[in-house]
């Protein structure tokens, strides 16, 4: 097995054996959703213009948001800022690894591990008992299932972005505390995008954000047409290239700064 | 044909200044100023195959900064190094390939996983092959007498579990090189000698290079035939103990035990540091008399009940050194 793939496998396995975290993440999901279900029930109710989804469309993209959550790019890797407030990176460079592939493998466990162990329970319950439907059509399906890894392609690409900036900020705390509410509002968690003023959906189409929330679930409604996902993973991987070679020019400077000042 | 060949390896940080106060604290947003510290002023060593080597030197005083360049995670300003052919920092994967590392103030485990996962990811990160990597494994894992704990989480090993299970994994992939940075911090007696006896025998039997870098001068005395003194970036010295010995405090020892009182001791050529009556330490130089002529001077004085002759401790061997060179 490559050194990648065996990070990956073994940071997986210890990322699944916090199952209380689970536990206590699906409870709160559940919640969440709830409350998001129950806002945009009263605000349907409220109103009498046609709007950009229909309340059943909503209800599904919700209980979909909320099943894949821990996929988004909203926290670091503790880990990692822990290595890098420690001064010990470049110690990593003591293994004969790119360290960037290797800080990306990090990430692939930890966008995916949280969100085998959340997703499945969640999608059943909500399937169940609160609405979740099933795929507009195959076509669907399929357009969902690859963008879903086009989207985690992208939040891995962004994830490691946020990890190698801390090299910067040493804390961590300063990209950490605005990341997730960019990637949470841009990405069309908070509010689906089609409701969103017609001039900023222009804006926010262009940024990579939509494409972890706002694509997938969308083709999965057959809101957006699966015709349309040429352009759309297009658009994910355009951005996943931009945010990794990003990425991979920070590691480099970042590297030779710490070297630089006797870290 | 040496494996290690450094030449004139010179480094400068660029730390920067933080002025003190709250106004420093703004100022320095703006513009940054930084001091140039000199951690390498031009070394030069060589270390054939085989060799144990040790590396010392005050705080600060460029070890870390010598071992980075040298296992390649680091660029000199200028200087040239070549390790089996290649220059580490340009050669970085290949070359860390064929080395191994134990830092005794960190692990290179990883910290939640079981001892044995750990190994088994260093198998894959270093491509070893498997049949081979079960034999070395088993082998080390013997020898060091750690198949208890192959179960057990890294995190929850003590400090000298902790250091043989590191020694292993740094040998797993069979590099030809091991560099031990400060590897018996914090142990128990019982680790320091296991330890030791290890880096002894598969030195020899395996003809690995090693450069052990410690402040542990029993470590220095048992293993390493050969030292090198780095002082303000310099090397100050660069070969066997006892000629360093010779060098900073040739002086030797002698206490003797009287078998009854005596007030004075005259006419001996020796040093009287200290005289309570019934015991006597004496400083010698063996250059000027031998420790032989010397008893038979001191026993002509007076009847002597016992006595032995010592060297002064490394530790003050090296602490006069370091004094006299301003460190």
């Amino acid at each position: 097995m490559s050194g990648y793939r065996a990070l990956i496998s073994a940071r997986f396995r210890t990322l699944l054996q916090y199952r209380s975290a689970a536990i206590a993440g699906f409870t709160t999901q559940v919640f969440f959703g709830l409350i998001f279900v129950l806002i945009f029930e009263a605000f349907f109710e409220s109103s009498s213009l046609p709007q950009p989804m229909s309340y059943p469309e909503v209800v599904t993209y919700i209980w979909l948001g909320q099943a894949f959550i821990m996929m988004l790019p909203w926290n670091v890797d503790r880990d990692l800022q822990a290595l890098i407030r420690s001064g010990g990176v470049s110690y990593e460079l003591l293994r004969p690894m790119d360290l960037y592939t290797a800080w990306f493998s990090r990430a692939v466990a930890l966008r995916t591990a949280p969100v085998a162990l959340r997703a499945f329970p969640l999608l059943l319950i909500t399937a169940l008992f609160f609405d979740l439907t099933a795929p507009e059509s195959p076509a669907a399906a399929m357009a969902f299932v690859v963008t879903m890894i086009g989207a985690i392609i992208l939040s891995c690409a962004i994830t490691n972005f946020i990890s190698i900036s801390m090299m910067w900020t040493v804390s961590g705390d300063g990209i950490a505390s605005f990341a997730p509410a960019i990637v949470m509002m841009f990405s069309g968690m908070i509010v689906p995008i089609p409701f969103f003023p017609d001039w900023i959906q222009t804006i926010i189409r262009i940024l990579p954000f939509s494409g972890l929330v706002d694509t997938p679930y969308r083709l999965y409604l057959g809101h957006l047409p699966a015709s349309d996902l040429g352009f759309l993973f297009a658009h994910q991987i355009i951005w996943s290239f931009a945010f990794i070679l990003l990425g991979r020019w920070m590691l480099n400077r970042g590297l030779r700064r710490m070297t630089v000042q006797g870290g | 044909m040496p494996q290690i060949v450094v030449e004139n390896l010179a480094k400068t940080y660029q730390v920067p200044i933080r002025r003190p106060g709250l106004w420093g604290a703004f100022t320095g947003i703006a513009k940054r100023s930084y001091r140039q510290v000199d951690a390498l002023d031009n070394i030069s060593f060589s270390i054939d195959e085989g060799e144990l080597v040790g590396y010392i030197g005050p705080n600060g005083a460029g070890k870390s900064t010598t071992i980075k360049i040298i296992s390649g995670i680091l660029n000199p300003d200028s200087g040239r190094c070549e390790i089996d052919g290649r220059v580490p920092w340009e050669d970085r994967v290949a070359h860390v390939s064929q080395i191994g590392v134990v830092f005794g103030q960190r692990t290179q485990m990883w910290w939640d996983l079981p001892v044995i996962e750990s190994f088994d990811l260093l198998r894959d990160i270093y491509r070893v092959d498997t049949t081979e990597y079960l034999k070395t494994k088993d082998e080390l894992v013997e020898r060091l007498e750690i198949g208890d704990l192959l179960n057990v989480p890294v995190r929850l090993l003590s400090l000298g579990q902790r250091m043989r299970c590191d020694l292993v994994a740094a040998l797993l992939h069979r590099p030809s090189i091991l560099f031990l940075d400060e590897p018996t911090v914090g142990l128990d007696s019982v680790s320091k000698l296991i330890f030791r006896e290890f880096i002894r025998e598969i030195n020899k039997e395996r003809g690995l290079s090693v450069i052990l870098t410690t402040h542990d001068m029993d470590d220095i005395e048992a293993l390493c035939k050969r030292v090198m003194v780095i002082g303000k970036g310099q090397i100050l010295s660069d070969g066997p103990l006892s000629a360093l010995r010779n060098q900073i405090s040739p002086e030797r020892l002698l206490i003797v035990d009287f078998e009854t009182e005596i007030s004075q001791l005259e006419g001996i050529q020796a040093a009287v540091l200290e005289n309570d009556g019934h015991r006597a330490r004496l400083s010698f130089n063996p250059n000027q008399i031998s420790a032989s002529e010397l008893i038979a001077q001191v026993s002509a004085l007076h009847p002597v009940r016992d006595l032995f002759v010592e060297n002064p401790p490394i530790e003050e061997t090296i602490a006069r050194l370091y004094t006299e060179n301003k460190l």
